[in-house]
Order: C-alpha cells, then sequence, then structure tokens
C-alpha cells in the first residue's frame, strides 16, 4: 500500500547515448538539412601519447647531465633518392595548411617562426605565396589531387615536394573551401570564380595506385633534375601497408597524420569516425619499414595531434624521424586565444572550442580571409612565438632524452616505454606499466 | 635527357628529335624554354608534363596524363592517348589526332585541348576552364561536376555528368572554336559541334541537391 507522503521524485537522468551534444547536433541538422562541417581533427577521448611513459634512467641507464652535456636534435630528411636532403635543426616540422583555409599572415608567420626554429613549413592545397615562400628558409610544396596553384617555377623553388595521398582528420576524403573564404586572390590562384565553393577531389587526377604513383614521382623528380626529396602523406588508415607501399613508390619521406591531426574543414562524421588514433599508426608504420630495411632510409614524419616535448620524445622513441604539428602551431600564433573571448561568444562559441574556421570568422585573423580580421595577426609577433614554442618542445624532448641516457633524440627507443592502459600497450607494442606483458606478444 | 633539355643554354631556341622512347615514361617533361622537340614512336606515362613554351610532337601514341599540368606551349600527339590526358594543364595548346581515353581534360584549368577522333568516360571531369574540343564522341558522364571550362563535341555524347548542360552555341564560341581549330590543323567545321558547360547549381552546396553529388 502506498504510504501517504510526498514521494521522492527520480532525479532527471540524461541519455548517455543521446548526450547534450547528441541532441544539439540532431536539432541543428534538422533546422538546416546539412552536416556539420568543422575545422581541427578529432575532438574524442581516444588513446593517445599521454598513454605512454618514460622509464628514465636508473640503476641499469646512465643519465646524461641536463644543460652540460649535448643531446642532439638534428635531422636529415630525403637521404633515399634527392641529390639535396632537407637538414633540420629540430625534429619537429610545420605541417601543410593551404593559403585559402588561412590568411597569408598567418602562412606568412608560420613560415618565420619555423625558420627561427630552424625547421620546414609546408605549403597545403591552393599553391605557394610569395609571403610564404620568402620567409620560409625550408619549404616543402604539396602536390594535392586538386593541383590548385600548382606549377613547374613554384615546383623548382620548393625544397622539398609532399605528394598528398590523404590525412589524418578524412582518409579517403577530399575537401571543401566554402564560397565565403573566396576572396579575389584565392580565386586567381585556383583558376576559379570568386565565392564559389571549391571542392579538392580525394583522388590525384592522373594516377591510381602506388603502381603510378611510382611513375608520378619518377615524373616530379626528373621535372626537378632529381634534387628534392619527394614525401608521400597519407591518413592514418592501414598505416603498414600503406607506408609498404609508399617505399615501393619510391617515396624518399613518409608523412602519417593520425585521426587527431586537423582539417581545415571537412564533416564531423569524417572527423570522428574514419581513421586511426596516430598512436595506433605509428608502430605500424615502423614496422613496414623495418621488415622492409629502409627504417631510418626513408624517413617517417609523424603528426596528428602532437602537443609537447613529451609527445615528440614518444614518437620518435616509437621509431619516428620526425613529428609535424599543425593544430599546435596555430595555437602559438594566436588560435584560441581566450583574450578573444568575447568574440569568440558572439559567434556561438568559447576560446578553446571554436573550430568554424570554414566560415573565415576567425578573430584571431588565423583561419580569415577577411582583410581586416586577418591584419589583426601580426606575423612577425605571431612567428616569434610560434619560434618560441618549437624551441620549447624541443627543449623538453631533450630533456626528457637525457633523463634515459640518449644524447640524440633519434637514440630514444620503445625500451624507454612503458603504457599505462593495455590498449596503448597494444597499439605502441610497449609493456603495460608495472608487467613485462605487451598484448599481442608471447 | 631532360636534364639536357632543361639546360637553356644548350637547348633554348633548339630543335630535337628523339628516337626509339620506347614508350618510357616522362618524356620531354619540365620543359622550360621555346624549343621544339619530335618524338618518333609511342611515349609513356606524362610525357610533356608541365610543359611551358616548348612544341612537342609525339609521332605516335601517348600514355596516362600527356602534357598533365602543362602551363604554356604545345603538345601534339600523331596517334591515340591514354587516360587524363592534359589533366589539371593551365594553358597552351594539346592537340590529339587520334582518340584520348576516359578523363580527358579532367580538372583543366585554362588549357586548350583538341581531339580529333573521341573521348572516354568523366572526360572534363571537374574541368575550370579552357576548352576542350571533341571531333568525334564523347563517353559517359562528360563534364561531370564542370567549372567555367566549355566543351565543343561534334558527334554523340553519351551522357552528360552533374551539373553539364548544352548551352547555346553563339557568335563569340564559334569564333573561338574556329580560332583553336585553325591552331590545332585539324580539319572540322565549326558549325556542326555543339557547346556544354556549367548549369553553376552546385557552385554552392545546397542539401536539396544531394542527390547530384
Amino acid at each position: 500500500m502506498a504510504m501517504k507522503q510526498n514521494i521522492p521524485r527520480t532525479q532527471p537522468r540524461k541519455s548517455a547515448t543521446f548526450d547534450d551534444y547528441t541532441l544539439s547536433e540532431i536539432r541543428r541538422a534538422a533546422v538546416t538539412g546539412i552536416y556539420d562541417i568543422r575545422g581541427g581533427g578529432a575532438k574524442r577521448k581516444l588513446p593517445g601519447l599521454d598513454d605512454l611513459l618514460f622509464l628514465g634512467a636508473s640503476m641499469s641507464r646512465y643519465p646524461l647531465e641536463g644543460y652540460r652535456e649535448s643531446c642532439g636534435t638534428d635531422v636529415v630528411l630525403g637521404t633515399r633518392f634527392a641529390k639535396n636532403p632537407i637538414r633540420l635543426k629540430i625534429p619537429i616540422t610545420i605541417a601543410g595548411m593551404s593559403f585559402g583555409s588561412l590568411s597569408a599572415q598567418a602562412k606568412e608567420a608560420l613560415g618565420r617562426g619555423a625558420t627561427i626554429a630552424g625547421t620546414s613549413t609546408t605549403t597545403g592545397d591552393g599553391g605557394m605565396t610569395h609571403e610564404e615562400r620568402g620567409q620560409s628558409e625550408i619549404l616543402v610544396y604539396q602536390y594535392l589531387p586538386s593541383r590548385y596553384g600548382m606549377n613547374p617555377d613554384d615546383l623548382r623553388k620548393a625544397d622539398a615536394i609532399e605528394v598528398v595521398v590523404g590525412q589524418g582528420a578524412k582518409p579517403g576524403g577530399g575537401g571543401m573551401l566554402l564560397g565565403q573564404k573566396i576572396s579575389d586572390r584565392v580565386a586567381e590562384m585556383r583558376n576559379l570564380p570568386k565565392g564559389i565553393d571549391q571542392r579538392s577531389a580525394c583522388r590525384h587526377p592522373d594516377w591510381t595506385g602506388p603502381d603510378d604513383l611510382e611513375i608520378k614521382i619518377n615524373e616530379l623528380r626528373e621535372i626537378t633534375d632529381w634534387e628534392k626529396p619527394i614525401y608521400i602523406k597519407i591518413g592514418g588508415a592501414r598505416p603498414y601497408y600503406d607506408t609498404a607501399l609508399s617505399v615501393k613508390a619510391g617515396a624518399d619521406v613518409i608523412v602519417i597524420d593520425g585521426m587527431q591531426g586537423g582539417t581545415a574543414a571537412t564533416q564531423e562524421v569524417f572527423i570522428e569516425h574514419v581513421g586511426q588514433p596516430t598512436l595506433a599508426c605509428i608502430r605500424p608504420a615502423v614496422k613496414a619499414l623495418q621488415d622492409l630495411g629502409m627504417h631510418r632510409k626513408v624517413q617517417l614524419i609523424v603528426s596528428g595531434g602532437i602537443r609537447n616535448g613529451a609527445d615528440v620524445a614518444k614518437a620518435l622513441a616509437l621509431g619516428a624521424d620526425a613529428v609535424s604539428i599543425g593544430s599546435a602551431a596555430l595555437v602559438a600564433l594566436g588560435d584560441n586565444d581566450p583574450e578573444l573571448e568575447e568574440e569568440y561568444q558572439k559567434l556561438g562559441t568559447t576560446a578553446g572550442a571554436y573550430d568554424d574556421w570554414h566560415e573565415g570568422q576567425d578573430p584571431a585573423g588565423i583561419s580569415t580571409q577577411d582583410p581586416e580580421l586577418a591584419n589583426r595577426l601580426d606575423p612577425i609577433l605571431a612567428g616569434r612565438r610560434l619560434a618560441n614554442f618549437l624551441k620549447v618542445i624541443t627543449l623538453e624532448a631533450q630533456t626528457v632524452t637525457r633523463a634515459c641516457g640518449k644524447s640524440h633524440v633519434l637514440n630514444l627507443e620503445p625500451e624507454d616505454l612503458v603504457a599505462l592502459t593495455v590498449e596503448s600497450a597494444a597499439m605502441a607494442q610497449v609493456p603495460l606499466a608495472g608487467t613485462d606483458w605487451i598484448p599481442g606478444k608471447k | 635527357m631532360n636534364s639536357v633539355l632543361h639546360d637553356l643554354e644548350l637547348s633554348r631556341n633548339k630543335s630535337y628529335r628523339i628516337d626509339n622512347p620506347m614508350g618510357q615514361h616522362a618524356i620531354a617533361c619540365g620543359l622550360d624554354a621555346q624549343m621544339q622537340v619530335q618524338i618518333e614512336g609511342h611515349v609513356g606515362f606524362y610525357c610533356g608534363g608541365m610543359n611551358q613554351q616548348a612544341e612537342i610532337m609525339i609521332k605516335g601514341h601517348a600514355g596516362v596524363g600527356v602534357a598533365e599540368n602543362m602551363m604554356s606551349g604545345m603538345v601534339h600527339v600523331s596517334g591515340n592517348a591514354s587516360e587524363s590526358a592534359g589533366a589539371t594543364a593551365h594553358g597552351g595548346l594539346l592537340v590529339i589526332e587520334g582518340d584520348a581515353s576516359s578523363r580527358c581534360g579532367i580538372s583543366m584549368k585554362g588549357v586548350d585541348i583538341v581531339v580529333g577522333g573521341s573521348v572516354g568516360h568523366m572526360s572534363a571531369f571537374m574541368a575550370q576552364s579552357g576548352n576542350l574540343v571533341i571531333c568525334g564522341d564523347a563517353g559517359d558522364a562528360l563534364g561531370d561536376s564542370i567549372y567555367e571550362a566549355i566543351l565543343y563535341v561534334r558527334g554523340e555524347v553519351a551522357s552528360l555528368g552533374a551539373d553539364c548542360i548544352e548551352k547555346e552555341m553563339r557568335a563569340e564560341h564559334m569564333l573561338k572554336l574556329k580560332e583553336i581549330l585553325e591552331i590545332s590543323s585539324l580539319k572540322a567545321d565549326p558549325t556542326e559541334f555543339r557547346r556544354y558547360g556549367s548549369a553553376r547549381t552546385l557552385y554552392n552546396f545546397d542539401i536539396d541537391n544531394a542527390d547530384a553529388y
């Protein structure tokens, strides 16, 4: 029999399946009739480099003295076929980001920062700008399916060529630069009318598969008289086979980009649901190189969510030759700065979450073609901030490396690492902390 | 061989003949000076790739991507061309006396292409600008997702791709077509051609056009 008293109400309970974000996305889609497009990389929680720890020196390892004993950071990329390999002071490069998605000021700042730090920057879809070439001592020229802005003069001006097969945010996907970002200059560089959406194809127009790519790379080498290293950039989908096939196709350098890697504009469903986390891509790629006897002969660059010196050191310890940063570099320039919170609020977002880069309204002046907004970014100051950031994360990587008793960051090895979770132990193929167990190994 | 052709002190304003090309790839690619190169035989992939200024005559058939990304000058194929002829080319003139396979003029960005015979499916896919003249027939999905390129076809079109429509052949188009045909030295009557181009309905994303994507 029910008791006559106030019946306690059950606490309102929100669904874990239909959480607030999911509900808002359903409502947004119902009103707009279009899927969500945004910039950046995967935002969901993923197994990552934070799940690994360095062991450091102990009784059986002898550390190097910080600030006193040298710890090298230089890297040479493109030693396989190119007459002029790339020589970097630090193992951290700037990833490809297009003029069009970024302002000319942002591209210039990336070039300035990278040059001060002694590393390379990379063009993107849309071609090479004079600001970028002028301020980048070492510039990698991307060769993309759209071939927007592609021309042999710029090809010859480049220090290396990166054939883009895919990227981590959208392996198997093309791109779209929406009409609102197509200024007169962007339109002219891409041979298209102003204001229309510009599609970037997902496949190259004149080759299909690794056999053809080998011939294409041969053509690029012939055009540039075998001087320049040729990179192949692949999205983190099937890292073992994609790496092996890239070697077969003749790559000097392979760039593998995990799903935390950013994009200027891609469907949310693509960013969050296609591809593999960066951590899961590194060891299979390294194993492919080792199986072919090409580890350290064909260099491996890892990208996708690299944020600090620990990430750099961990990627190198797992077998990479260098890493590449994109999103972190934009933050160093001033992207998502809390000082702009008022303006982010007006755009319906908040500092740290702003990702509508395709709309061209970036208050930081980075992912925009609006002249007024773009002029907010001082390329000299922003370049300096990037250089500082690059130097800090290099120092961090050196600090960890010395603690592991290594005199060069490339001497780090998987044996320096343990994993905090079973998943990360399986992906990184290092022991679970406190055990000698590597999942999948007998 | 290419390094000799790239040496402007040696090659500028010179004429070269390449015998027995044996279908090799990347022949005469990346040239950047006024010169004549005559190739006596069939060539492989990417012959004349990224050409600037040079006149390249191929006396035979051409493999995939002949004159890809050409900027200026001329590439002339006396035989047939494989897939992606003139892909992404920005300028100059590509003449193919025979047939061209699929994706001829894919993503073309300003080049003029004249095909004496027919072209395969998906030709002029995402073609941005320039003129593609087809004296024979066109395969399926001609001009799919085309931007501002202009297509002239004398024969039958198997089917048009998304957003490609037949357009009125006005006097200025007739004049331009006549001019291109004359330069190409291929004989055809401009009045026998029809013109195709973009309906421009896919230029800005619209969810109600989703079935066209």
